[in-house]
């Protein structure tokens, strides 16, 4: 019985460990350029293609098994400066058009990178085969969970506190609080809003693509994940409050759990459940549970 | 004057079409008639009102699914009543949805309308045994004017009777439309968008008048909705996925959303590009991304912008 409900809760914090990636990629791109990324999942699945790639590459030429994740990671990482020619090419000749236009650019980013990844992966499903028990399976209070998902769960929560120091602690964090705060005092200031959004906006696409890379060895890639994951980050920030990165982190725990504890109990309340919450969010506390001001 | 003109052409062009185009051709049409019906509600709510629905799958999925379950469960085969009954669905599904959602703006009820279209299509997708999960339902031939058109193959009942009725239904539509944006309810509406501050201080019930837009522009949506589901003949979940929502703004946009007749243009030139585009190229959304970001970019006021350059923008919208 424990040991069943620890699998469950273990393969729901796994999830939410992925989803705290890409929805940390939405927040903080929401709360410096207030654009809502709707492209955040098709660079989550652009990161697992890429993941799938690099370490089919790396054990192609003889790399050892067990090191598949510095590709994994790495591959992902490097996939996301995408980022850097998305906003200088597309996003920055409409900050100052009405949001409604910026949702649309990015929705014709979901179109053409879905395609692409068509184009360039086919649209058989693809996988890292059997690397992911490579590290072995643990016991956890008698349930048996990959190591592989503890790696991911510990390194989503290095990457969390890595982040909080960034904002809380950094010079560029401070500028990129004073930002999403006040943009005009801070132009005033002397900050260069360009830098600042091109920053950003990569920071925000590399854990989008961090986070597909990572779920990646548990699953296979499918060119759909994009616009599926999409609308679960979007539970994640609603719950947690928009441009809040407390909010994506329970948030994130919340969806990940309760999405696991449906599909166990009874699988077909799964996502409704989800966007139940997020309907009783946005009416009751549309800022979200840690969301700052309600816009 | 000009615009008597060229709307006679295209409804004469309209009326001959199935006598002198290739079949194919007339199929087409098809699709572009009930996203036409679909689109002038959804601009009564884009364009007059100022309200971006991410959710409108929702109630094209209503529509659709209420013509499955009538023709394929409850032997209801008339299409006189199966459009009513979709519009009527609608209104249920809008009423309570669209009160909660007006009480938002921009983003937050772009968002609040995709999750009520994400809790339908999770509920079409996971309760098999009421909707046949992803596999859809099947959608009968409708009768039209009480006759079931038994001699006509599937293609001649498509091109002929049925191209015919869906034309009727597109000019009731449009009629319709035109009468409620010239109404003092559309002017209601457009100075909500304008400046809700000032119509609500003039008297105007802001979140009642959006309310209203948001359940015409429902009804509408569903009434198109069972129009689309007859050429298929199947309706699956996808018809209320969000990206499905995604891509009939991209439609009021493409044709120009400030505009009464772009967002029937929009959805002309969707279909008839998506099909070209397919045609030599298998990747269309490679092509349409690249499109509506050019056109987001580039043309705010989508095809209809580049005829009407020399007039002001009759609905600029801050």
């Amino acid at each position: 019985m424990t040991a069943n409900l620890v699998n469950v809760l273990m393969g729901g914090v796994f999830h939410a460990a992925i989803l705290f990636l890409v929805a940390a990629g939405l927040q903080v791109v929401f709360g410096v350029q207030k654009i809502f990324n709707l492209a955040c999942g098709s660079f989550y699945a652009l990161g697992a293609y890429t993941g799938v790639s690099a370490v089919a590459y790396f054990t192609g030429h003889g790399g050892p098994p067990a090191l598949f994740i510095l590709p994994l990671a790495l591959g992902g990482l490097a996939v996301g400066l995408i980022g850097v020619v998305v906003e200088r090419g597309l996003l920055s000749f409409v900050y100052d058009r009405d949001e409604t236009f910026q949702l649309l650019l990015t929705f014709a980013l979901v179109l053409m990178l879905e395609d692409l990844i068509r184009m360039t992966w086919g649209t058989a499903p693809v996988s890292t085969g059997g690397l992911y028990l490579s590290y072995g399976q643990a016991r956890v209070l008698g349930a048996i969970v990959p190591v592989y998902n503890l790696i991911v769960i510990a390194a989503s929560l290095a990457i969390a506190v890595a982040i909080g120091w960034l904002l809380a602690r950094t010079a560029f964090g401070r500028i990129i609080r004073a930002s999403a705060d006040n943009r005009e005092m801070a132009e005033a200031l002397g900050v260069d809003m360009r830098w600042i959004y091109v920053r950003v906006f990569t920071l925000g696409t590399m854990l989008g693509t961090l986070g597909g890379a990572l779920v990646i060895p548990a699953t296979a890639a499918m060119s759909e994940m994009g616009i599926e994951l999409i609308v679960e980050a979007f539970a994640v920030v609603v719950i947690g409050g928009l441009g809040s990165m407390r909010g994506a982190f329970v948030g994130a725990l919340v969806v990940g759990v309760l999405r696991s504890v449906a599909i166990s109990v009874y699988p077909e309340l799964e996502m409704l459940l989800i966007y139940l919450i997020v309907i009783a969010v946005l009416l009751w506390r549309p800022r979200g549970l840690f969301g700052a001001v309600a816009a | 004057m000009r615009t008597a003109v060229v709307l006679s052409l295209v409804g004469l062009a309209m009326l001959g079409l199935p006598v002198v185009a290739p079949t194919y051709y007339v199929t087409l049409m098809l699709p572009f008639m009930a996203y036409g019906v679909v689109l002038l509600g959804l601009n009564l709510l884009f364009g007059y009102t100022g309200l971006v629905s991410f959710g409108h799958a929702l109630f094209i999925g209503v529509g659709a699914y209420t013509g499955a379950v009538l023709t394929t469960h409850l032997h209801v085969r008339h299409m006189e009543l199966i459009l009513p009954a979709a519009a009527l669905a609608a209104a249920i599904v809008a009423a309570p949805v669209g009160a909660l959602c007006v009480r938002y703006v921009k983003i937050y009820f772009g968002m609040l309308t995709l999750a009520f279209g994400m809790v339908f299509y999770t509920f079409l997708l996971k309760f098999y045994k009421l909707t046949g999960g992803d596999e859809g339902m099947r959608m009968l031939r409708p009768y039209l004017l009480g006759n079931g058109w038994e001699g006509f193959s599937k293609t001649a009942y498509l091109v002929g009777p049925y191209y015919y009725f869906s034309l009727a239904v597109l000019i009731l539509a449009t009629l319709l439309m035109w009468r409620i944006v010239r109404s003092p309810f559309g002017l209601c509406l457009k100075t909500i968008r304008d400046n809700p501050l000032k119509a609500e201080s003039l008297g105007v019930s802001v979140p009642r008048f959006r309310w209203y837009a948001f359940m015409i522009s429902a009804v509408y949506a569903a009434v198109g909705g069972a129009l689309l589901a007859t050429p298929t003949g199947n309706v699956d979940p996808t018809l209320a996925y969000w990206t499905h929502s995604g891509n009939v703004v991209f439609m009021v946009l493409l044709g120009g959303f400030s505009s009464f007749f772009g967002p029937l243009l929009g959805a002309f030139a969707f279909i008839f590009l998506q099909d070209t585009v397919m045609s030599v190229f298998p990747y269309w959304r490679l092509v349409f991304g690249a499109m509506l970001a050019f056109i987001v970019i580039f043309a705010p006021s989508g095809l209809m912008g580049l005829f009407a350059r020399r007039r002001p923008v009759e609905t600029s919208r801050a």
